[in-house]
This record gives structure tokens, C-alpha cells and sequence, in this order.
């Protein structure tokens, strides 16, 4: 069963549409991207999920149903900007916010152990949120966003502000819950995490769909035919290469349209040539975001 | 402020009942009065309770005593007075009038001399304290009603009322801070995510409903064994309180149809507030409306029948405090007081129906407040 179906949704605010006849899915097993710039639509898409704003038309449905009682228990979600009270401590806060996802004290209590435990911030269970350091708050809201076991999770912005090691924490807690089987959508405008983590993307601009499907089929979709190279001795002239890039450690060769990647590593190899790296020059996730933003905005 | 009222109360009993322990009664201070009797006759009497009267023969000696502080202020009763009453009092004190128990103290020589050998004694004291009106309040059937009114018969519902004012504005503040901190720190959208508007707020309301209830009967547990204790402990006027019959089934209607009111008012407050101190700003607006009754008090007091309590006891905001008020004074009619329950009632639900709609409207406006006729065209339009 799909995790969320998004049909035609149009949301338009007092002075601009924000969200412009949207359509997506996010199945179960897998962890979404939702990329744009700021302003692209992506938070109110996901308010639209969430049923705190209504579309102006088109449709939205979690695990099959309209957002109701019956699928907020089986959300999890990480607002954008975070906030819990602050006069409460760090255990009756995931308590009770989990209490109102219809979990009972005692499990609650035992699952944000284990959370808390995992993400060493089990000796600071009795302190007050305003104890907390900006990023130890954003791991707690973390934990308060999936201590009910939700089915699905939808993370706002989870990286801005976090150091590299709790970055690194969230991570991993963000694939051990594609592994359990949930899905997970990630809105994010760091390329880097959203090419290390998600399967498939959607990626908004002024609230229009640029880019959505698998991750790596749109890569490839971006490919130049070049490849990077490092080697240790003499290059010279190689047949099948247009172009020589020099880069910091490496160089790109371009390749003219009848040489393939693998006869140009053939022909290396035969020249006796020590190769440390041979690798297909695909773009990263953000040369591609900047070149789908950059011709809009042309 | 549920316990404390109650526990503050327990602790100035014990106060006063220690202090009266260690303490002895001061003695009654004796206060000398210096007069000039040019008409002649005024002689006797001199000794009015704690007030001493000297005779001077002439004004200037008795300037020279007030002076000399031998005397605190004089008199003259001189020639005008057979005729017209007048006399003239001389101190070195501003004042706005006679004290009243110096004036008793005058008076009393006067008549007392004036009637002196004309009259027996008792006339003369029944002229001077010619009636105590003891009032006796009968029911329908000609017979002692239980409930017999007086100031004794106002100290607890005035008392509640104006603690029920307080709470008002107290509670109130406190949902509009705490709707606005949240979202402030946008926390609403993660209990939106978990509950429904209607939920949420709805929930807060009975919240703040359920917290009037606790304090209004922890108050009206404890009001009587107070009483009681100050009764048993200083007598006099504590023995004349009593708490009126229908008190405390409408101190408990009251206390929470008026806490779910304030708190459906809050949430439509803070519905359209951008933070937790444009809120407050806002709700001073209700607020004050819970405090007017308490500015009239003493006109019901001396007017109990106007038509205008009747407007107070119906118009929502102002019915919870207005009606404690009234019950320590006068009766209710029995019309008045269904109209005012059911109309606060019906505010209630009204009130928290358009707070739900506002609020959902307005959730994610942060950064500016709405106008009057923003809200009001987009209620219409749903």
C-alpha cells in the first residue's frame, strides 16, 4: 500500500500559488526526498500532508484513507522549526506527546528509553527542555517524532543546525527506519544527505514537480559521457578522448560518442597504466538541482 | 492559587490568634477636649467614654491649652447657638469633617446637659440612642426566613467574586501564553499532526474548566471550616457570616460555565494572536469585563433593584462575578438566573465553535495579527 498518494494538489496563498498541481507517491521501505529552494512549496506540501492547511483542490490520502484519527497515529512529524515546552522535562515531554499518538505511559516510557539510550541522551531525561543545548532539542524532538513507532515519518529540514556526529546519528536512525519498513519522507535543501539517503525524490520549484522518480535512474538521466580519472605516470594521447579536464586529484576525460567507458579502461590498461580511481562522471544531486533551478529560473 | 487562598486564609487566622495571645489590648487612649461655655449651663456630663471635656472660661485660655497641647481642640458654645445650633470648633488638625466619635462625644454633652433636670435619665439616653433597628426577614409563608441577609450574608460571595475575577484574568493570561508560546515555537503543528483543532481546543477549554472546578470546591470546602475557626477563634463579627443557600450550587455553575467561557474566549485570542504578548494585549479586553462588577459593588449595595445588575447578571462576560455579587446582597429572580445560565452556557459553545474556525484559519499566520473585518469575512465564508 502506498505510505502517502498526492494527486493534482493546488494550494494557493493571499498574492502567489505556492503549490501547483502537485502529484506524487511515497511507498512503504523507502526514504523520499523532497527537494526545492527555499519557497519552493515544500513545507506547505507537507502541512497539506499533514492536514494543518487544506488544499485548494486535489487530493491527498495516507496509507489509502484521508487524514483522519485513524492515520494521525501512524505519523510521525518533524515540524521545520522545532519547539517543546520548555519548563518540561525531557522524558514527560516524549511521554506525553507520544500519549497523544494513543501510546500508554508505560510504553512510552520504555520506548523513549531505548531512544534515549541509543542516542546517548539517557542521563538527561529528568532535564528541562530549556536544559538543552539547540541540537540535544532537535534529537529529542527526533525521538518524540517516532517513539509511537509510526508507519510513516516525515522530517522537516532534520539536519539544519546539527553538529556532524548527531548529523550522522540521524542518519543512520533515518535508514534503520527504511529498514523496519516505513517510509520516510526527508525535505531537505542539503543535497549531500538527500543523495546519501533517499531512494527516489521529488524536487519542487515555484510549487511545480522538475524532477521526481528514482534517485539514480535521474542521475543517470544527467550523465555526461566523461569519465574520472587518477593515475599514476603519463597520460598522453588517448584515443576516443575529446577533452581533458585537469581536476585537484583526478582528471575528467571527455569521451567522443563512439568510445565507451569500458573500451577507454581497456585501452588504459593495456598501455601497463597504474589506476587508482576510474569512475563514471555522473553529477551530483546539486549540479543537477542547480541546473534544474538555474533554468527556471531563465 | 487554589491552595493558596485557602491556606493563606488558615495562616492569618493562626496570625491574629497568636498575635491576640502575646499581645495585650491596648489601653483605650483618653483624649481631653477643651470647651467655652459663654451661654452658660454646660457643666456636667464632662466624661464621654474615652473623651474628657475641660472647661475654659474664656476662648483665649483655651487657645493657650490647645497650643500648650493640654487639650486637642476646644469648643465654643456661645450665643447663637440657643438659636441656631451653631457652634465653633477649634484644632490645629486639617480635617475633612469632625470625627464621628468626637461629634458623639459633643452631642451627648450637649443634649445630655441641655435635658438634665427637665427629663429622667433614661429619656435622656433614649434621646440620645432613640432606635436599633433589628431587622427580622420572614419568607411566603409569614415565617423567619433562614437566610437573613445583612453584611454578614455578603462577605463570602464577595469574597468569591472577587477571587472568581481573579482567576478569570489569571487563567485566561495563562491559556492565551501558553497558545501563544506554542506557537511561537511552532509546536502546534506537532500536536496538530497528533490531535484535531476541534480536539485541541475543545480539550483546553475543559482543561481550564475542569481547574475551576477544583478551585471552587477546594474554596467551598474550606470556606465554612475557615469560618468556622475565625468564629470559634474571635467570635463577634466572624459569628455573623453565612454563607446564602443557593451559593454553592451556583458558585460551582458559575465558577465553571465562567472558566470554560474565559477559556473559549482565550482560544479564539490566541487563535489570531501572532505571540504570547499580542495575546495578552488582546485578552485585557475580556478580562476586564470579568472585573466591572467588582467597580459597581458598592452601587449594588446601595441600589440592589436597578435594571442594570439584571443586564450584568445576563451579559455573558460579566454574569459569573456579577451573580456571586448579587447573591450576597439581594435575591435573584429565578428567570434571571436560568436566562443567565443558559446564555452563558449557549457563549460557551458558540464562543469555542468560532474559536476552532479561527483558529484553523489563522494557525500558521506568525507574523501579523488579522483585522475585525478579515476574521468576520472569512467566518462567512467558512
Amino acid at each position: 500500500m502506498l505510505a502517502v498518494e498526492v494527486s493534482h494538489v493546488v494550494k494557493s496563498f493571499a498574492d502567489k500559488v505556492a503549490v501547483d498541481d502537485l502529484s506524487f507517491s511515497v511507498t512503504q521501505g523507502e526514504i523520499f526526498g523532497l527537494i526545492g529552494p527555499n519557497g519552493a512549496g515544500k513545507t506547505t506540501t507537507i502541512r497539506m500532508m499533514m492536514d494543518i492547511i487544506r488544499p485548494d483542490s486535489g487530493e491527498v490520502t495516507i496509507f489509502g484513507e484521508k487524514f483522519g484519527e485513524a492515520t494521525q497515529n501512524k505519523l510521525g512529524y518533524l515540524p521545520e522549526e522545532r519547539g517543546l515546552y520548555k519548563k518540561l522535562r525531557v522524558l514527560e515531554t516524549i511521554i506525553y506527546l507520544a500519549s497523544l499518538k494513543g501510546m500508554d505511559r508505560n510504553s512510552a516510557e520504555e520506548k523513549a528509553g531505548e531512544l534515549l539510550e541509543r542516542t546517548g541522551m539517557l542521563s538527561n531525561k529528568r532535564k528541562k527542555i530549556e536544559e538543552m543545548s539547540r541540537g540535544m532539542g532537535q534529537i529529542i524532538q527526533f525521538i518524540v517524532t517516532i517513539t509511537h513507532d509510526p508507519q510513516l515519518v516525515i522530517l522537516d529540514e532534520p539536519f539544519s543546525g546539527l553538529d556532524p556526529v548527531n548529523t550522522e546519528l540521524l542518519k543512520e536512525m533515518c535508514l534503520d527506519l527504511r529498514n523496519q519498513g516505513k517510509a520516510v519522507i526527508l525535505s531537505a535543501h542539503q543535497m549531500n544527505q538527500v543523495e546519501e539517503l533517499c531512494d527516489r525524490i521529488l524536487m519542487v520549484n515555484d510549487g511545480r514537480a522538475v524532477l521526481y522518480g528514482d534517485l539514480a535512474e535521474i542521475k543517470s538521466r544527467y550523465k555526461s559521457n566523461s569519465v574520472l580519472l587518477d593515475f599514476e605516470g603519463e597520460l598522453g594521447d588517448v584515443p576516443g578522448v575529446t577533452e581533458k579536464r585537469q581536476h585537484r586529484g583526478y582528471v575528467e576525460l571527455l569521451l567522443d560518442g563512439k568510445t565507451t567507458p569500458q573500451q577507454l579502461l581497456e585501452r588504459l590498461v593495456s598501455r601497463g597504466m597504474v589506476i587508482n580511481r576510474f569512475e563514471m562522471a555522473t553529477p551530483s544531486l546539486n549540479e543537477i538541482f542547480l541546473k534544474e533551478v538555474g533554468k527556471n529560473k531563465k | 492559587m487554589t491552595l493558596i487562598v485557602p491556606v493563606l486564609a488558615l495562616l492569618a487566622i493562626g496570625v491574629v490568634h497568636l498575635i491576640s495571645a502575646i499581645i495585650e489590648p491596648p489601653e483605650v487612649e483618653t483624649t481631653t477636649i477643651g470647651y467655652v461655655d459663654e451661654v452658660g449651663g454646660f457643666d456636667g456630663y464632662t466624661t464621654q467614654g474615652p473623651i474628657e471635656l475641660v472647661r475654659y472660661d474664656t476662648q483665649d485660655d483655651a487657645t493657650a491649652a490647645l497650643l500648650e497641647d493640654d487639650v486637642s481642640e476646644y469648643f465654643v458654645i456661645s450665643s447663637p447657638y440657643t438659636s441656631m445650633g451653631v457652634i465653633n470648633r477649634y484644632t490645629l488638625e486639617k480635617q475633612l469633617e469632625t470625627p464621628p466619635a468626637t461629634q458623639a462625644a459633643i452631642k451627648k454633652f450637649i443634649t445630655s446637659n441641655i435635658l438634665s433636670g427637665s427629663v429622667p435619665q433614661e429619656t435622656i439616653e433614649l434621646v440620645q440612642a432613640p432606635l436599633y433597628l433589628m431587622i427580622t426577614r420572614l419568607d411566603e409563608t409569614g415565617a423567619v426566613a433562614t437566610e437573613q441577609g445583612g453584611f454578614g450574608n455578603l462577605i463570602i460571595p464577595g469574597i468569591f467574586s472577587l477571587l472568581l475575577a481573579l482567576s478569570l484574568n489569571f487563567f485566561a493570561s495563562y491559556m492565551v501564553q501558553g497558545l501563544g508560546e506554542e506557537k511561537e515555537s511552532r509546536l502546534i503543528e506537532v500536536l496538530l499532526s497528533s490531535v484535531s483543532t476541534r480536539q485541541l481546543l475543545t480539550g483546553k477549554v475543559l482543561g481550564l474548566g475542569v481547574a475551576g472546578l477544583v478551585q471552587v470546591v477546594v474554596w467551598l470546602v474550606s470556606a465554612p471550616l475557615l469560618l468556622n475557626l475565625a468564629s470559634s477563634a474571635f467570635g463577634g463579627f466572624f459569628s455573623t457570616i453565612q454563607i446564602p443557600g443557593n451559593f454553592l450550587v451556583l458558585g460551582v455553575v458559575y465558577f465553571v460555565l465562567g472558566f470554560l467561557l474565559f477559556a473559549a474566549l482565550s482560544a479564539g485570542v490566541g487563535a489570531i494572536s501572532p505571540n504570547a504578548r499580542e495575546g495578552q494585549q488582546l485578552s485585557l479586553i475580556y478580562s476586564m469585563f470579568a472585573i466591572v462588577p467588582l467597580w459597581f459593588s458598592s452601587l449594588l449595595m446601595m441600589f440592589p433593584k436597578s435594571p442594570i445588575w439584571t443586564v450584568l447578571t445576563i451579559f455573558p462576560v460579566t454574569a459569573p462575578v456579577e451573580v456571586m455579587l448579587r447573591l450576597g446582597v439581594s435575591d435573584i429572580p429565578a428567570w434571571e438566573l436560568a436566562v443567565s445560565i443558559a446564555v452563558l452556557a449557549l457563549s460557551v459553545i458558540g464562543v469555542l465553535f468560532l474559536s476552532i474556525k479561527i483558529f484553523r484559519t489563522y494557525l500558521l499566520m506568525y507574523g501579523k495579527r488579522p483585522g475585525f473585518g478579515e476574521i468576520l469575512r472569512n467566518l462567512r465564508s467558512g
